[in-house]
């Protein structure tokens, strides 16, 4: 018999969660091995690239902004069990609403900062709109229509790029010409742009929505149980409209510090898929914001360290690979938790009632 | 019948099964034989249907030993059990809408392994209907068939397999009396085959009327056995262990009328009418109990009221003023409460703590809400006072509410609730699945919360709930009000009539 417990519960907790990861990483080891590569020279390379220099913890920051806002975005919209797959296409829609702006407007810097800003969350807003509406009022499923809008989100970026927005000096490859200078964004340190302080306040905001706001408490309301949300009498349609654009448009600020802060350009590809990752980086985090900072810095080192140890001739997709695995083994862990949690309360009962004995 | 005295089918020794906060089985032993119906008497929680489910192979007992015939066994799955001819008719039944009975009879059964042969499968499936009078059509559609059909498959899927033990869990309550007249005479042709059915009730009188012996469940063990002829005082004495308090109803002489309904339609969910024309009215301080089978319209009546259904038509005053166009918001400020049927999915969140669960109709105002800022301190003391004045028993506020038991579930309910003293109290089986004391707890609130001026709607399959605490009895049938009746005025064979629908004069 396990007996009492020897550790305290918040320790089994992490114990288990870090065991995930490290499994994740010991699967990952073994394709690695398969595939003829040193495993261990690959994460060692891996961890270099991603956090062994001032340059690659600033280029793991500047990875990690992206992944914190679209990640804020998706927690949002699934604490209210709205699954909004669509952070991809809702980064885009933000990065063009503010790439018209950059490219079309002559503003001085104090206004055109707040407009990019404004605008690309609205853009990406507008953009989470759709679906929310077309689930509102016609019941449609929002996974498949946030899905299928981030294909004609990508699709119209090529349009402007390779069209009226294309950058005539730069023959035909796929991007806008530059930003003036008044639409780049201010940097912090290094390169790393102000689109941090964006993301931590918004992870302050939205913690602080959810615990401490009778909207917060009607959302997370919602999500639990939707009939008891109706009982209370709750207006479900309302609210879906609500956070679904407000899900879309912490999206929308991921693609303007994209364009504003990082290349300030718009050009296609502009995401390796954060919008996706945002969903395993929401999910591992358990939908706390706080966790999805975290979570978006680990999962920034990790693309990072993937991007670096492409030179040394390992695919970069064993990064995603990783991070997959990450999700797998998170979930099934939780699987575990769940276990430990129930047979601690069944010692409890049985010790409390002295059965059997 | 006298039995010779025969080995037992089936015998169960020293079984043990606990589940976190609950010992469902504390040492059970149980002998069953061929040929007899044996009963499990028992109040919910007993420990009943825990106990068929580990002989089922539903469930895996903690400690004790499972024999057939002598030869111990390990029941890994359902599976293992049907294979030994133990078969389980479970209260919700696993039946696919979709396919034809014969269909549903195959469906994961060891024969045939490759070819389906429906004819010769639905020719059988007719002789053992007709061999034990379960009439059903082999070829209808399980969603076609009404609730006492789809039992019939359950217990044909049963028979189909060849079962040894027939369990049988709580099979009257979702029956008229005339259907419950039906079942037990499959059960005694199935039982004079050497077979053994098993049967599951915590009703008295059907237990007397079909079992050869019974045996009593409390607490999670054995406390007794009898015959069926011993008087119902005693098993419920056995039952519940304490002589059943009986709740003091003091009639009050009636009040003004605060709710009032005329010719009220409402939809179901599937589109039909389930509430026609029901027109009633409310008194100040009164109880008003609504008898009838469950699914007649009782639902959809309760939610019109509460405002989570938009009546397609009648009229429906509070306090003299017209609420048809108000929110189930709205109607709740002006003093109408409403303890639904689904306790843990609509009346309270699972997944939130019991402060979370206290706030849910006033989390957006004063004191809870003052502008967008939702106070913990206020959430945490209205949660205080609801434990406190209604007996909650709780490890803390941070629970989930999901880990309490359905006794302090329903008081937490009730209590958050009732704490503002409302007009009008709606309740919808607000005793189902509690034990004998919480009943009674629930039973009392609910009168003193009427002698306190409340009035109360309440809807209960229980007849005996209705009679103890209602001042009049209304009956539903087929989403109309059969008639209207002071409690002191009609017999309990009156509104069993009335429930099936034949009225009298």
């Amino acid at each position: 018999m396990a007996g009492a417990a020897p550790f305290p519960e918040w320790l089994e907790v992490v114990a288990i969660r870090g065991g995930a990861g490290m499994a994740a990483l010991a699967v990952g080891a073994i394709f690695l091995a398969a595939t003829g590569h040193d495993p261990w020279r690959a994460y060692r390379e891996m961890m270099i690239g991603a956090l062994g220099s001032p340059f690659a913890i600033e280029q793991t920051i500047i990875k990690a902004i992206p992944l914190m806002l679209t990640g804020l975005g998706v927690a949002l919209a699934f604490t209210m069990g709205l699954w909004n797959i669509g952070a991809e296409g809702q980064l885009v829609a933000g990065a063009l609403a503010a790439s018209w702006l950059a490219l079309t407007a002559s503003l001085p810097t104090l206004v055109m900062l707040p407009g990019l800003i404004l605008l690309g969350a609205a853009g990406g807003a507008a953009w989470a709109f759709i679906p929310a509406v077309l689930k509102t009022f016609v019941g449609v499923n929002e996974i498949i229509s946030t899905l299928m809008l981030n294909y004609i989100a990508l699709l119209w970026v090529d349009y402007m790029v390779f069209g009226s927005w294309a950058d005539p000096t730069a023959f035909s490859f796929p991007y806008s010409r530059p930003f003036p200078p008044q639409a780049h964004f201010p940097v912090l340190l290094g390169d790393i742009h102000i689109g941090l302080v964006l993301a931590l306040i918004a992870a302050l905001l939205l913690a602080g929505l959810l615990q401490r706001t009778h909207w917060g408490y009607e959302i997370r309301t919602i999500g639990a149980s939707l009939p008891a949300a109706r009982y209370a009498g709750m207006r479900v349609r309302r609210n879906v409209l609500l956070v679904m654009a407000a899900s879309g448009a912490l999206a929308g600020l991921a693609g303007v510090g994209e364009v504003s802060g990082v290349i300030h350009r718009i050009q296609q590809g502009i995401s390796p898929g954060y919008g996706f990752t945002a969903i395993i980086v929401a999910w591992v985090a358990r939908l706390n914001p706080w966790a999805v900072i975290l979570v978006a810095v680990l999962f920034a080192a990790l693309l990072n360290g993937g991007f670096v140890i492409q030179t040394a001739g390992v695919p970069a997709a064993i990064a995603y690979m990783i991070q997959a695995l990450v999700l797998f083994l998170v979930l099934a862990s939780e699987h575990l938790l769940r276990r430990v949690r129930r047979r601690r309360a069944l010692s409890q009962t049985r010790a409390a009632l002295q059965v059997g004995r | 019948m006298s039995r010779t005295v025969s080995d037992p089918l089936v015998r169960l020794q020293g079984i043990v099964k606990t589940f976190p906060g609950v010992v469902a089985n504390a040492g059970i032993d149980l002998a069953i034989f061929p040929g007899e119906v044996l009963a499990l008497l028992g109040e919910n929680g007993a420990g009943k249907s825990t106990l068929m489910s580990i002989l089922a192979g539903l469930y895996r007992p903690d400690e004790g030993t499972i024999l057939f015939g002598g030869e111990r066994v390990e029941l890994r799955s359902p599976r293992d059990a049907i294979h030994r001819g133990v078969g389980m008719v479970h209260q919700h039944f696993r039946l696919v809408d979709s396919l034809t009975v014969a269909e549903n009879i195959l469906l994961g059964w060891r024969e045939p392994r490759f070819l389906l042969d429906l004819r010769s499968s639905a020719a059988h499936v007719r002789r053992l209907a007709d061999q034990y009078g379960l009439e059903v059509d082999p070829a209808a559609r399980i969603w076609q068939l009404s609730v006492g059909e789809r039992q019939r498959v359950e217990i044909l899927k049963m028979l189909y397999r060849n079962a040894r033990v027939l369990i049988l869990d709580e099979p009257t309550a979702i029956l008229t009396p005339q259907e419950v007249e039906q079942l037990f005479r499959a059960v005694r042709r199935i039982r004079n085959e050497e077979r053994a059915v098993l049967f599951i009730s915590h009703k008295l009188d059907e237990v007397r009327a079909i079992a050869d012996r019974i045996v009593v469940l409390r607490a999670g063990r054995v406390v007794g056995q009898s015959s069926p002829q011993a008087s119902p005082r005693d098993l419920a004495q056995m039952m519940v262990g304490h002589d059943i308090p009986v709740a003091p109803k003091r009639h009050l002489p009636p009040g003004a009328p605060v709710l009032e309904a005329r010719g009220l339609d409402v939809h179901g969910d599937r589109g039909p009418l389930a509430v026609r024309g029901v027109s009633l009215q409310l008194r100040r301080g009164e109880i008003l109990g609504i008898a009838g089978v469950a699914g007649n319209g009782q639902r959809e009546l309760l939610e019109a009221i509460a405002g989570l259904r938009f009546p397609a038509g009648g009229s429906l005053s509070f306090n003299a003023t017209d609420i048809a166009s108000l929110t189930v918001r709205d109607r709740w400020v002006r003093g109408l409460a409403y303890i639904p049927e689904d306790r843990l999915g609509q009346g309270l969140v699972g997944a939130f703590t019991v402060t979370e669960n206290a706030v849910l109709r006033d989390y957006d105002r004063p004191p809870i809400s003052r502008g967008a800022i939702f106070n913990w301190t206020a959430a945490r003391e209205k949660a205080e006072t609801i434990v406190n004045a209604f007996h909650v028993h709780s490890a803390s506020l941070q629970v989930s509410v999901r880990h309490l038991s359905g006794g302090n579930q329903q008081r937490l309910l009730f209590g958050r609730e009732v704490l503002t003293a409302p007009v009008v109290l709606l309740a919808m089986h607000p005793t189902r699945g509690l034990d004998v004391e919480a009943t009674t707890t629930v039973h009392r609130l609910l009168i003193d919360l009427s002698a306190a001026g409340t009035a109360i709607l309440l809807v209960s399959e229980s007849l005996d709930e209705l009679l103890a605490v209602s001042d009049r009895i209304a009956v539903m049938h087929r989403g109309r009000i059969v008639g209207v009746h002071p409690t002191t005025e009609v017999s309990r064979a009156e509104i069993g009539l009335l429930m099936t629908g034949s009225a009298p004069s």
